[in-house]
């Protein structure tokens, strides 16, 4: 327990050091045209994002269902080798249930990219 | 006390390595690129007239960015802004604290492992370090306040969670082989034989989860062939409003990514810091005879032959970066999702069958 105490400890000093290190030693010369949005040269044309559209909440929805069907496959995978054929009959119901899931959302298009 | 301080001491000797082999593979990077493209490359930082092969250019690169002024733009959030490079940064570092670089040292009474976290969950601490790493691209995405910047990190998050689920799906059959989740026993397990005399490591018992792996772990890293978030030709990327070391810090994220990537491959399919054919006391031929060693020569051994395996898939994701062109986003999360996430399915269900039968 001390020693994942101290990873984060020594890691995280050694992250916050870095961060800083400009502030304290780069010079600090600034004006506003400097501190300006980035937008290819030209002058920024309105403050803030608009909304756009981008499929997003479907990847991010998807990848948490399967992401964690993942996670329950761990567990199995550790004690598969002592179950044997038992684990091999679990896994097929398990596998046939995602697999069925990720044909439904293959064919309702949720993989459609444009 | 004495138990802290060895702590301490294995943290510093890690980071050591890990902070030096980044800013070479900075350097090998160009050296390589250049001898792709039939340029010499970064040649000319030298130390009082001595420059052997620009070999000085990583040092001067980093004194260059750490006295750049400290910029944050007008516009942005910003204390996310300044938040977003540490936890880019940090989460990326403390993976390596649970890679086995050797196996143990006996120093008089005292034996010391080669790693510095030898968790249980050693390997679901990496994939969860290795995802919390993404918070960093969003944030910076997000506080920048410029959309290009928004572009970038929205891609890179659609592209880094789409490729974890392949990423984990992928070491379940490994695990299945090896079953332990504590990364210094699965390298253990690889160093028994497979019929007298093939090492058993993961590659030849999971020779399509070796695969797959690769190319999860490759779009992980978020370099070309997979820099849609970075995408330097269109949209620089979610790094835009940022400059001096606090850009310094995404990009030693990248290569820290590569040296991480390599250490999880050499770990789990490459036998970690086993060498064919040898045990603790040294070499036993398949072929009969045996050359023994000393237990120091036997610690050297390994940890070089870690090193070797860790460099050379260095060297082999700088190639592949700059061989292959990027990928369309849409070819990108159709190799995600339409074909690494069946293929890694295939291969759980290929490994229980052969397992049930042997």
């Amino acid at each position: 327990m001390i020693e994942l105490f101290l990873v984060f400890l020594v890691f995280g000093f050694l992250g916050a050091v870095l961060i800083f290190m400009n502030k304290f030693l780069g010079p600090t010369k600034t004006n506003p045209a400097k501190e300006s949005p980035f937008e290819c040269g030209s002058p920024y044309l309105q403050e803030g994002i608009n909304p756009f559209p981008i499929k997003f909440y479907l990847v991010a929805f998807l990848f948490l269902l399967f992401d964690i069907e993942v996670v329950f496959f761990f567990p199995w995978a550790l004690v598969f080798k002592e179950m044997g054929t038992t684990a091999l009959v679990i896994m097929f119901a398990y596998m046939i249930v995602i697999v069925m899931g990720f044909i439904y959302a293959w064919k309702k298009g949720a993989f459609q990219w444009e | 006390m004495i138990e802290i301080l060895i702590v301490f001491i294995k943290i510093v000797c890690a980071l050591v390595w890990f902070l030096l082999l980044t800013l070479y593979l900075t350097w090998l990077e160009r050296k390589e690129s250049a001898v792709i493209q039939d340029r010499i490359g970064a040649n000319r930082a030298s130390i009082f007239g001595i420059r052997i092969l620009g070999l000085f250019q990583p040092f001067a690169d980093a004194i260059k960015m750490i006295f750049k002024e400290d910029f944050v733009p007008a516009f942005s959030r910003k204390f996310l802004h300044t938040l977003a490079p540490f936890i880019s940064f940090f989460f990326v570092a403390i993976t390596i604290s649970a890679i086995p670089f050797g196996d143990s040292i006996r120093i008089g009474e005292r034996t010391i492992s080669l790693q510095i976290l030898d968790f249980n969950v050693g390997l679901l601490f990496i994939l969860a370090m290795l995802s919390l790493g993404i918070y960093g691209i969003i944030l910076s995405g997000w506080a920048s306040n410029n959309r290009y910047t928004l572009i970038g990190g929205l891609r890179g998050t659609a592209q880094l969670i789409s490729y974890e689920v392949a990423l984990g799906l992928s070491l379940i059959g490994l695990i299945m082989v090896f079953p332990s989740l504590k990364l210094s026993a699965i390298v253990h397990y690889q160093g028994e034989l497979i019929f007298g005399f093939l090492p058993k490591w993961g590659i030849f018992l999971q020779p399509l989860g070796f695969l797959v792996f690769l190319f999860a772990a490759l779009a992980e890293t978020k370099r070309a062939p997979f820099d849609l978030p970075e995408a330097e030709s269109e949209i620089i990327g979610f790094f835009a409003e940022y400059g001096g070391l606090k850009w310094g810090l995404f990009m030693m994220t990248d290569f820290m990514e590569i040296i991480v990537v390599s250490t999880l491959l050499t770990t789990l399919f490459f036998g970690g810091w086993q060498v064919p054919w040898m045990a603790a006391d040294g070499f036993h031929w398949p072929w009969g005879g045996e050359w023994l060693l000393s237990h120091w020569l036997v610690v050297v051994f390994q940890v070089a032959a870690f090193n070797i395996k860790v460099f050379f898939f260095c060297w082999l994701q700088i190639l592949i970066r700059w061989t292959y062109p990027r990928f369309r986003y849409d070819q990108l999360m159709d190799m995600g999702w339409k074909l690494l996430i069946p293929l890694s399915l295939v291969n759980i269900v290929g490994t229980g069958i052969v397992m049930s039968i042997l």
